[in-house]
């Protein structure tokens, strides 16, 4: 049985300076790009969505764990952001540590129960999960069922950055995205990030090595599920509503696309996947329901002939790491 | 109490749905190794071809029962071997990828054509015998008055589910598929074409979803997207069945219709979830699921 990422290469000085000049590259330009004329809404529900992607990459990329219900950390932080927001008043910096701290909450429970289960099964028990909270939100007062929580304050971060500033909101925003993506990649190459690989590659290899390989997974999951809780948080803030839409199954799907479009197991591929994805909707949105069809075939096409991904592939041929 | 019987009833007909779909589920699983995420988007076409057949060319009910699942099945195992036979050899999850992609793919079409709405699919007026008006109407039982429909989704998915049951642990055939499924090399050896038993088992297994969707076209109108939200709890069935066995699933499916019907009659709240529920706390005592083997 072929692994999801079988060709990875190994963590050499040359892959890691690759990484870190792509890095660079990727920052100043999405820090030029309020200069251009590019809608910033877009970019910065792009960037929600590629550390949403990049945190459920780091459990199915580099844990082997399929999340399939990965909505329900995004959409359970941003109902908490929102609450806190708007009913407690509270300051944007403690609204999002609200939707975080609700996110990591909610991923220590469900990964304790998930990660009792492997593989396939794994990935239902996560869509199940999510369907269960979904139904939960959708019957609880605090979340006004089918229509959310909407007009969310945006408020001024830490006192100082006027969010309601498009300009300042993108800089807050890319500034979360930058975070939350060096936070996971220096997890990756970690001796936590090895062990990690070492169990998708060969779990019983690991276990008899002495490693309890429950307990990685599981702070994987949690890690994850905090940084997609993250995305969730800084979310609210750019949609300024919290809404079913983001803890239905659906949007998991999505997740799980934008990653593979891009490429499993590869550190840029999500960004790549999720930018790819939200800018389909955005400029196709005109040919309704048939959106749902051409995203079939994405994940068909991808899943028949072009299984590294956009990055995947491109890091194959030059032979490098990304 | 009236109503109590109604909710056991509405819960053994979910029930029905949950063991046909969770047990072509089963069967699929057994030979493919894949989690068949389209066999939501499968019992929908099933519905459908019943409605086309009805409404283009006037076959009712009782032909749609047999042609509807030959026509999906036909379907299903094109789809098998375009392109669910690439991924064999490969990681489990490439499959329910591949068939989530097809789930979107067919659901997306049909909800451009028939938009979110449902359409209406009459309960068959016929054979009429006597007083009997086909599967319309209903009966006194003294303690409840019974649909003859719902009565008869019943009966006739148990007697489908304890035939393949039957084909497959008891016939010679059955020995064929269970024995390619632990060792396909070896069933090979003796003359056999695995690859054709693995498309004709997809077949089976589509074929049981479509016959569900049949079955449920009168009850639940017709609409794209009446798979999508089921096959999440045909999911949660599978998992705290386990999917070890094919008895496991059908006993399970009708299960838990009937816990989800109860529940709707004592705390209507839970109902949506109590499945999910349940699948949790089967998860925190015994990880496997109830008649199920290791991952």
């Amino acid at each position: 049985m072929s692994a999801l990422t079988d060709d990875t290469l190994p963590l050499t000085p040359r892959a890691m300076r690759d990484e870190m000049i792509v890095f660079a590259a990727m920052a100043v330009l999405l820090g030029l790009v309020p200069l251009t004329g590019i809608y910033p809404f877009f970019v910065m529900q792009a960037l929600c969505f590629a550390l949403l992607a990049c945190a459920f990459n780091l459990l199915i990329g580099y844990g082997g764990l399929l999340s399939f219900g990965h909505a329900m950390f995004l959409g359970t932080a941003g109902y908490c952001t929102a609450h806190a927001l708007k009913v407690w008043g509270l300051s944007p910096e403690l609204g999002i540590l609200v939707g975080v701290a609700g996110a990591a909450a909610l991923s220590v429970v469900t990964g304790f129960i998930s990660i009792r289960r492997q593989g396939i099964y794994f990935s239902m028990i996560t869509l199940a999960l999510s369907q269960l909270l979904y139904f939960i939100y959708l019957q609880a007062p605090f979340t006004h069922g089918e229509d959310g929580i909407q007009g969310i304050p945006q408020g001024y971060l830490f006192g100082i950055f006027n969010l309601a500033r498009p300009t300042v909101l993108y800089y807050v925003v890319l500034a979360g995205f930058l975070g939350g993506f060096l936070l996971i990649y220096r997890t990756i190459n970690s001796p936590f990030g090895e062990v990690l690989k070492a169990i998708r590659e060969n779990e019983p290899r690991a276990i008899s090595l002495g490693y309890k390989t429950d307990q990685y997974k599981l702070l994987a999951f949690i890690l994850s599920g905090t940084l997609a809780g993250f995305a969730g948080s800084l979310k609210v803030f750019v949609a300024q509503n919290a809404s079913l839409t983001d803890v239905h199954w659906t949007m998991s799907g999505e997740i799980v696309l934008m990653t593979l479009v891009g490429g499993l197991g590869t550190i840029f591929g999500p960004v790549v996947g999720a930018f790819v994805i939200i800018a389909m909707q955005q400029y196709l949105a005109g040919f309704g329901q048939w959106v749902t069809v051409i995203q079939g075939v994405i994940f068909v096409a991808c899943v028949l002939t072009f299984r590294r991904g956009v990055i995947g592939e491109i890091a194959h041929y030059l032979r490098r790491s990304l | 109490m009236q109503a109590l019987y109604a909710q056991l009833l509405v819960g053994l007909i979910n029930g029905s749905f949950y063991a046909l779909l969770s047990l072509g589920l089963a069967v699929i699983f057994g030979m493919l190794n894949i989690i068949n995420f389209a066999h939501g988007a499968l019992y929908m076409m099933g519905a459908f071809c019943a409605y086309f057949l009805l409404n283009l060319t006037g076959i009712g009910y009782w032909w749609a029962l047999l042609v509807a699942p030959i026509v999906v099945g036909i379907f299903g195992m094109i789809l098998e071997r375009t392109m669910l036979q690439w991924l064999a050899g490969l990681d489990h999850l490439y499959g329910l990828l591949l068939t989530f992609g097809i789930a979107l793919i067919v659901q997306g079409v049909f909800q451009n054509y028939f938009g979110s709405s449902g359409l209406p699919y009459a309960i068959p007026d016929y054979p009429q015998i006597g007083e009997w008006r086909g599967l319309q109407g209903g009966m006194n039982l003294g303690f409840m008055f019974l649909p003859v429909y719902r009565g008869w989704v019943v009966i006739f998915s148990l007697v489908v589910c304890i035939a393949t049951w039957y084909l497959i642990e008891k016939t010679r055939l059955g020995a064929y598929l269970r024995a390619a499924t632990e060792n396909p090399t070896l069933v090979r050896a003796f003359g056999i074409n695995v690859p054709r038993m693995i498309t004709l088992t997809y077949g089976l297994g589509v074929g049981l979803a479509a016959l569900a969707g049949v079955l449920s076209a009168p009850i639940n109108q017709v609409r794209p997207l009446m798979g999508a939200d089921l096959i999440i709890v045909v999911f949660a069935v599978v998992v705290i069945g386990g999917m070890g066995s094919i008895m496991g699933s059908i006993i399970t499916g009708f299960a838990l219709g009937v816990i989800e019907g109860l529940t709707k009659y004592f705390y209507p709240e839970a109902s949506n979830t109590v499945v999910f529920v349940l699948m949790v706390l089967v998860l925190l005592v015994k990880p496997t699921g109830l008649t199920g083997r290791a991952a």
